[in-house]
């Protein structure tokens, strides 16, 4: 199936072209960083998880929104579904690629990075992060690939499949429940010490995730002859509008206990970041810009005739995803480690080379995602076009 | 499988090009088979020739320093046990750098000279003082 | 048929592998290795080694009459540890360093607090807590809580410098190399080894110091202001202080049980 991934128009060789450079460009600077340290980041002593490890934290949701699709199509038997969960499968492959690759350029002796295996740890949890992220890697991997060649060969997949679509479901929800408990158990954070982080997680997750699969399934249909499917996108986007509204009640639950009860060791973090503290306040204005795009994608998305105008459905897509990626990708590490735990207020923002670094992985996954895309794209066109 | 029935095509062309691949692939085994360079000689520092033995015998420092000092460095690390009484029954202190080092303080002369021959780039130096006379390399 | 295949191919690999290594071998050792009557070396703690169940350090904060009384206790700590002097602040590494009542107990803080207190400068470094939060984080056990004696140590050979350990520990006790620590290092001790850039460190406790049976770097150089000793032991001297005197630790509610006790 690979093939067909190689052969492609200009506009298609052009894109992978430029991710490829994209890549070249965020390699160049990674070769730096392994040289000289990870000073070269605005990471500091006080902030020291910073871009790499937030763009980790979104995409482990980006990935676990799969189950989104599998779930009621192997679960309640949803049909629908069917034509597009290979889309969601291969969207997870590549977010999980850049989850890991994200680890790796956050470490400081990424050489010893096996050491996670030699010396496995069960009392952390990043030991489990690393099996439940490579465990759902090779899960999606395996089912996505397994499904599209039976679909394209004609063919029921092989019954042993069927196991392993059932252990990916709970699986997904594991990725980010694992991935929020990195955060929430740690005793010294106020932010992260919540019990409701793993359940924000993964709304936000579920409202991320789809509504980019939403975006995708748009743009396959308009450079392809596959379509995606009215009904699966209308489908698609109930889900983004509970995920979303989800997300905005549990962190409002959060705002109400963190503030009534006054907890400065709680209250401080969302007053850094929302409306500033000691004068520092850097991330003020794209919290806000979070908070109206989450409030602007639920108006949009609630009432039918909004979400059926597709148009309208972009812009609540776009605006979910903007707004959930400001939420995890910048306010949620910076929020956590800042007030410091001796409460000084020493701000973040990422260097220049860590930008790099980052658009590089992406460009890293959105290779994956054209590959894999690519080659689903191109067999459901010639299954259904 | 649609180009499947091509497989058998160029057969020759095939098993040519593994052979060559096969060939260029093992080239430091066979070239250590036809030639080797000659042992590297270390030199001793006149405090270690002065100490006459090392920790252990020179035959097994020579192939199995390597395996002492990890042993070292996690007994003092990590167990916070120093001392090691050698199968002679004489003590030392499980250092590389007060000990080891110590007494071998020519890194170039010595450790460098196996290391480099073997190809192998132990990172030790990196923390542990190369040269107590000297500062930073 | 396939199977004796693959154990050919097996067979000829491994074959392959040690007709070449071996001429490099031989080369080096000349002679085998070890004699087999041999007995097994022994690895045993030092003699005069220091020994606690768990080791606690009191701080005597009334002593400390002004900067100057504790600067030579950070000294002695940054000095024998070749602890580098970063250039950039946000890269600073602190072993032990002071800090104002507010920073070092926010918890305890208050508007109206004494003015002794306020103007007093306070050692802060690693609690070496009984129950570490960061021990808990790590993924390798590059860190972790020394059973001999309490002391939280760091492996540096082992750290692969995820920094979770700096994300679990309530005190900022723990400092990352993000550059190469050895050009800033002033005045280099040659007896103990340096860090690599990519790596955690922190506070030791003097392990080193005290395998050779002698008191931590600070406390030496503390002229009475920091005591230490086993907390487990009632006839200590750190026990007699705590049984004597009103203590107060760092952010006790967090559970992390720190063995660094402050006198005010």
């Amino acid at each position: 199936m690979l093939e067909k991934a190689i052969k492609g128009s200009k506009v298609y060789y052009g894109w992978m072209l430029a991710l490829l450079t994209l890549i070249g460009v965020g390699f160049g600077f990674y070769l730096w960083q392994f040289n000289s340290g990870l000073g070269i980041t605005g990471l500091s002593r006080d902030v020291s998880w910073g871009f790499y490890i937030a763009q980790f934290t979104f995409l482990v949701g980006v990935a676990a929104s799969a189950v989104m699709l599998v779930l009621p199509y192997y679960l309640h038997d949803y049909k629908a579904f069917g034509r597009i969960t290979i889309l969601g499968e291969f969207l997870a492959v590549s977010s999980v690629t850049m989850c890991l690759l994200f680890i790796i350029v956050d470490l400081g002796q990424p050489t010893r990075a096996l050491n996670v295996l030699l010396y496995p740890t069960p009392r952390s949890v990043l030991f489990w992060d690393m099996i439940v992220l490579n465990g759902y890697l090779l899960l999606n991997l395996v089912i996505g690939w397994k499904v599209l060649e039976a679909e394209r060969n004609n063919v029921h997949y092989p019954m042993w499949l069927k196991p392993l679509i059932y252990l990916s479901i709970p699986w997904a929800v594991s990725i980010h429940t694992v991935t929020a408990f990195l955060y929430c158990g740690l005793p010294g954070r106020g932010f992260w010490l919540t019990a409701i982080l793993a359940p924000r997680f993964l709304s936000s997750a579920f409202a991320a995730g789809p509504a980019l699969l939403i975006l995708l399934c748009l743009f396959v249909r308009r450079i392809s002859k596959f379509d995606p499917g009215w009904e699966q996108i209308q489908s698609l986007a109930k889900i983004v509008t509970y995920a979303i509204i989800l997300n905005v009640f549990f962190f409002l639950c959060e705002i109400f206990v963190v503030f009534y009860s006054q907890l400065p060791e709680h209250m401080d973090h969302f007053k850094y970041l929302f409306v500033g503290l000691q004068g520092k306040g850097s991330l003020i204005p794209f919290m806000w810009t979070s908070m109206i795009l989450m409030v602007l994608a639920i108006i949009l998305l609630v009432p039918s005739q909004f979400r059926q105008n597709e148009t309208v459905l972009t812009i609540a897509c776009i605006a979910v995803f903007i707004g959930t990626w400001i939420d995890k990708g910048i306010g949620l590490i910076s929020g956590g480690f800042v007030p410091n735990p001796l409460h000084y207020v020493n701000e973040y923002a990422p260097s220049f080379p860590e930008l790099m670094i980052t658009i590089g992985v992406y460009a890293t996954g959105f290779f994956i995602l054209s590959v894999l895309f690519k080659i689903a794209v191109t067999i459901k066109e010639e299954l259904y076009a | 499988m649609p180009n499947n029935s091509k497989g058998m095509y160029n057969k020759n062309l095939v098993i040519a090009g593994i052979v060559i691949f096969v060939i260029l692939a093992a080239f430091p085994f066979w070239f250590n088979v036809v030639k080797s360079a000659p042992a590297p000689e270390v030199v001793l520092t006149e405090k270690a020739k002065a100490a006459k033995e090392c920790v252990r015998s020179k035959e097994y420092m020579t192939t199995d320093h390597m395996v002492l000092l990890d042993v070292w460095r996690d007994s003092v690390v990590r167990d916070a046990k120093r001392t090691y009484v050698n199968p002679k029954g004489v003590e030392f202190n499980m250092s590389l750098s007060n000990t080891c080092l110590d007494c071998h303080s020519n890194k170039t002369e010595f450790c460098d000279r196996c290391h480099d021959y073997a190809s192998v780039s132990p990172y030790c130096w990196d923390c542990h003082i190369d040269n107590p006379q000297g500062g930073i390399e | 048929m396939k199977s004796s295949r693959r154990n050919f191919l097996k067979i000829a690999g491994i074959t392959a592998l040690g007709v070449g290594a071996r001429p490099a071998i031989d080369t080096i050792a000349a002679v085998g290795g070890r004699g087999p009557t041999e007995p097994e070396p022994i690895l045993k703690q030092n003699e005069k080694a220091l020994t606690a169940k768990q080791w606690a350090m009191v701080v005597d904060t009334r002593k400390i009459k002004s900067e100057k009384d504790v600067a030579p206790l950070y000294e002695a700590c940054h000095k024998i540890h070749n602890v580098p002097d970063m250039p950039i602040k946000r890269h600073e590494i602190k072993w032990i360093w002071p800090e104002q009542f507010h920073h070092a107990f926010p918890d305890l803080h208050s508007e109206f607090l004494s003015e002794k207190i306020h103007h007093t400068t306070f050692p802060v470094l690693c609690n070496h807590c009984e129950n570490p939060p960061c021990v808990r984080v790590c993924p390798t056990k590059a860190t972790f809580k020394r059973e001999s004696d309490g002391v939280v140590v760091m492996d540096y050979h082992r750290c692969i410098g995820c920094r979770f350990c700096l994300a679990a520990c309530p005190y900022g006790a723990r400092s990352f190399n993000f550059f190469d620590p050895r050009e800033h290092i002033k005045e280099i001790n040659l007896k103990f080894a340096r860090r690599t850039k990519g790596v955690v460190e922190k506070c030791n406790f003097c392990v080193e110091r005290l395998a050779e049976g002698i008191e931590p770097a600070c406390v030496e150089a503390s002229k009475g202001i920091l005591t230490f000793g086993d907390l487990y032991d009632p006839e200590s001297e750190v026990r007699k202080l705590i049984a004597e005197n009103f203590t107060i630790r760092r952010k006790i509610h967090l559970g992390t049980s720190p063995a660094v006790y402050y006198i005010v």
